[in-house]
């Protein structure tokens, strides 16, 4: 048996302290009162104990002591609520600038993707030092990402993307734990995350195997999967151009506007009938079944990184069908457009 | 020790409840709510122990990180079973169709509930969910979790999920024809002179529970319905190949579910002001606020439930507003702990088992309570979420509350309800084993929760043995503590001193009728002249 004992886990993110002295509150807080209610209680029991002399005194109650009790800790919950409410609003919020990382759950294992294209199981190397983002999806049933000694944890869903972040503070290997239960083998969806120095992990990116980037495969699969058939950046396209699109409004043919994000991407894939661009028909064949999760991030960051061409294009692809900022274009208004090459005010443009 | 010298010996009453009748048929029939109460009783304890018994096999396989005494297919269906078992079958009915159902309408002085045949259609009820539930044992367990999320329990298990998800459907009816019936009997039956303000806060407390029961039991049903739907009928609800919403699951189960916390920790707290009092030999402290406080329990209850889901995926204002109000739950709560406290002040204290185990639960409470603060501070919960810290919480509830609450209050009324005492020396020996064993058992599990323990693992890392070694002795101490009672208690049935009406001296109607009582409660219909807990009163009488 292993007779290491602690009472806090290993602290190994920014947050963590923070984490923990909300707790530590938290636990001086409950012994003050549970002392407090069982010394009463002690105290009641053995000074009023039963002797055949003293009768007991009757006392209806007072409304001030009910109102001092209700009060106190009304007040002492709300400074509670506040201080959780901080970590957590920190928490929900990613910086821009985070290494972002892919994961998707599945029974009964994790995957992860890095930029580069770098994908390994059941283990996950991050810089410390550094936000870091990890894009979640499952592939099955609910799971949940949780990494005790950063203190986070975010349930897995199938279907849609979700994030956390942390920034590591301490190099070493913490415990990954599937924290929803998600069937036999639960227990056995576990990890380990590698925090590694900024030097040591360029290092480690560099020495493992990746095809090319993930934006690079999911350029490939782009056009394996015949998308670009359709989704061209000229005026017959029979589907939306997707230059620039990551990030924007678009307008749908109910008019609703939605937000063109990782989830839209991933669902317009799937169930492309689901929220069809304005000025389209909806012809696209769903690719459910077809497209796996892991292949959906490569061909999503691969439409997020036509977003970055856009800002800096690299090939002259671009046509004068571009999006504009609220909305996407319909085929009516890229008809208007005037044909041709695009105005010479788009700067870095090559011939 | 010994303060009252009886001067008659008692005699048992020559007809009452037990002996108006005999034969099964007389049981099977009946519709006495005190009969019926007994049905409800042996029922549940049969479930108690076999939930019991899963959650000693779940201790004893924890010894080992490693997972060695079952696969962990027979260990996801032992906490299955145990979950289902023990809230479904045993905590939800405990109080209210045990010793509510038996008291209730005693305590506010009629001859029976308002509808008898709909209560014994619930105990009819219960018994056939309970065959469900049985029959999904037997034929092989169910590996869901009782939480029963989708879409793992609707498209990737193979158990027989929807026999079971049928037999907790069907004894849902149950509770919804004990509540309604509650309700009733409480607005239509009450004896001349028995104000609302004079109602008994036991009443209070299974009033409150009540409203919950037919308001959130509906919501339940209905989720169970969806889920048979999907399983059986790929009809897309909350599977996303289908077309669904996991998270709507959780919304709609928790909707139902976290009320139900409340349908099994309210009765509890009545029968703590019923003990207290009584035993201090004094006037509940602020009678209006610990009644109201039951209301606003079940009132709050129903809208706070997205505090299961703060790391689901739900929006960040969402998690903000429920966090919020999960605080406003928790005030009434608080102010139940300090009027019991207060009650205690300038009393006549003495501490007989049943005030043994009131005073085990106010301690207890208090650090389930409070640990709950934890889990709804969101930065925090994201770290103890799922981990043996939400275990040890509600187990500091459930068991530390709501079982040591039900026994308290079977140990109190043992005597009204059989006619004869238990033996007073093995059942502080009882209590005393019962608190020792729960706080070894659960107290390692917020240490092992805040360590990084997820919960339902069949196995761990090395590291954290040590705390399960020690909660798994505890286990072992509180088997003990649970056994004890059900020796003592078949004990005292035949060889039990004979209480006489009043054992306790206590106050309300329960006691001024015989023990045990006549098959219609009182022989004369009372007319209540006095207000609740009217300890000065009676002393002041020379009764004592």
């Amino acid at each position: 048996m292993n007779f290491n004992f602690q009472i806090f886990p290993t602290k190994a993110s920014d947050m963590a302290g923070q984490v923990d002295s909300l707790y530590l509150f938290l636990v001086l807080l409950t012994t003050f009162f549970s002392l407090l209610i069982a010394l009463l209680i002690l105290f009641f029991a053995i000074k009023y104990r039963r002797t055949p002399e003293r009768k007991a005194e009757q006392i209806h109650g007072s409304t001030l002591l009910e109102i001092v009790w209700s009060v106190i800790p009304l007040g002492i919950s709300m400074v509670i609520f506040a201080w959780g409410a901080q970590i957590y609003y920190h928490m929900e919020r990613a910086p821009a600038n985070a290494l972002e990382i892919y994961g998707v759950g599945k029974q009964w294992m994790w995957k992860f993707q890095h930029p580069g294209g770098q994908r390994e199981i059941n283990e996950l190397h991050v810089p410390m030092g550094r936000p870091v983002k990890v894009t979640l999806i499952s592939q099955d049933v609910i799971h949940s990402f949780f990494v005790p000694a950063f203190r986070v944890k975010q349930d897995v869903l199938p279907n849609r993307y979700v994030f956390t972040w942390f920034t590591a503070t301490v190099p070493g290997t913490y415990h990954l734990f599937c924290s929803q239960y998600c069937g036999t083998k639960h227990s056995g969806m576990v990890g380990s995350v590698v925090v590694m120095t900024q030097e040591d992990y360029a290092n480690w990116l560099a020495s493992g195997k990746a095809e090319g980037s993930l934006a690079s495969q999911g350029e490939k699969l782009f056009q394996q999967y015949g998308c670009t058939t359709c989704h061209r950046p000229d005026s017959g396209a029979r589907g939306p151009n997707l230059d620039g699109l990551y990030g924007r409004s678009v307008r749908l043919e109910d008019n609703r506007v939605v937000l063109a994000d990782d989830n839209y991407i991933r669902e317009s894939i799937l169930e492309p009938n689901a929220k069809v661009v304005s000025g389209f028909r909806s012809i696209m064949p769903t690719f459910r079944g077809v497209v796996g999760e892991e292949d959906l991030i490569s061909i999503t960051e691969y439409i997020k990184h036509l977003s970055e061409q856009e800002l800096n294009p690299l090939n002259n692809r671009s046509t004068p069908t571009q999006i504009r900022d609220n909305e996407v274009p319909n085929i009516q208004q890229q008809q208007r457009v005037p044909q041709g090459p695009r105005p010479a005010t788009e700067p870095g443009k090559k011939p | 020790m010994s303060t009252a010298t009886t001067i008659v010996k008692p005699v048992m009453p020559e007809r009452h409840y037990l002996n108006d009748n005999y034969g099964i048929r007389s049981w099977l029939l009946t519709k006495d709510h005190k009969r019926i109460a007994i049905l409800y009783l042996i029922t549940i304890t049969f479930f108690f122990f076999l939930g019991g018994i899963f959650a000693a096999l779940i201790r004893l396989h924890l010894l080992t990180p490693n997972g060695e005494l079952f696969q962990s297919d027979t260990y996801n269906k032992l906490f299955t079973m145990h979950g289902v078992n023990m809230i479904f079958f045993f905590l939800v009915p405990s109080v209210p169709a045990t010793l509510g159902n038996f008291l209730l309408p005693i305590m506010i002085g009629t001859k029976d509930l308002a509808f008898p045949k709909i209560n014994l259609l619930s105990w009819y009820i219960f018994v056939v969910g309970a065959g469900f539930a049985l029959a999904a044992l037997v034929t092989g367990g169910v590996d869901t979790g009782w939480t029963f999320y989708a879409p793992l329990s609707t498209g990737y298990l193979r158990t027989h999920v929807i026999l079971l998800a049928v037999g907790v459907l069907i004894a849902g009816f149950a509770s919804i024809f004990t509540g309604l019936n509650f309700i009733v009997t409480v607005h239509r039956m009450r004896a001349p002179g028995m104000t609302w303000g004079r109602l008994p806060l036991f009443v209070w407390a299974n009033y409150a529970t009540s409203i919950i029961m037919i308001l959130g039991t509906p919501v339940i049903a209905i989720t169970l319905i969806l889920v048979a739907l999907e399983r059986g009928f790929h009809i897309g609800i909350f599977d996303p190949n289908l077309g669904g919403d996991p998270v709507l699951f959780q919304h709609m189960f928790w909707f139902y579910s976290h009320p139900a916390v409340y349908i099994m920790i309210l009765p509890g707290m009545g029968v703590i002001s019923e003990i207290v009092t009584c035993f201090s030999r004094k006037r509940v402290f602020g009678y209006s606020f610990i009644a109201f406080s039951s209301i606003a329990i079940a009132v709050f209850g129903f809208v706070v439930w997205a505090h299961h889901m703060f790391v689901a995926g739900i929006s960040v204002y969402s998690a903000l507003v429920f966090s919020v109000l999960s605080y406003a739950v928790a005030i009434p709560s608080a102010v139940k702990v300090f009027n019991w406290t207060a009650t205690m002040y300038k009393g006549s204290v003495k501490l007989d088992t049943p005030m043994l185990y009131a005073l085990a639960f106010i301690g207890l409470f208090t650090i389930g309570g409070m640990t709950g603060l934890f889990l709804a501070a969101l930065g925090l919960d994201i770290h103890i979420h799922d981990t043996y810290f939400v275990i040890a919480h509600f187990h500091y509830v459930m068991v530390g509350g709501m079982v040591t609450a039900y026994l308290g209050g079977l140990h109190f009324w043992w005597p009204k309800i059989t006619g004869r005492m238990y033996p007073e020396p093995p059942a502080k020996l009882a209590a005393l084993v019962t608190f020792i064993g729960f706080n070894l058992t659960f107290f390692p599990q917020f240490i092992l929760g805040y360590l990084g323990m997820p919960r339902r693992y069949w196995a761990y890392p090395p590291e954290f043995q040590v705390l399960n070694v020690l909660s798994t002795a505890g286990a072992s101490i509180l088997a003990v503590g649970f056994i004890l009672p059900l020796i003592y208690f078949a004990w005292s049935l035949k060889f039990g001193e004979i209480a006489g009406d009043n054992p306790w001296q206590a106050a309300g109607l329960e006691w001024e009728t015989s023990s045990p009582p006549p098959t219609h409660n009182f022989d004369k219909p009372p007319v209540v002249t006095k207000e609740p807990y009217h300890y000065g009163d009676e002393e002041a009488d020379g009764v004592h």
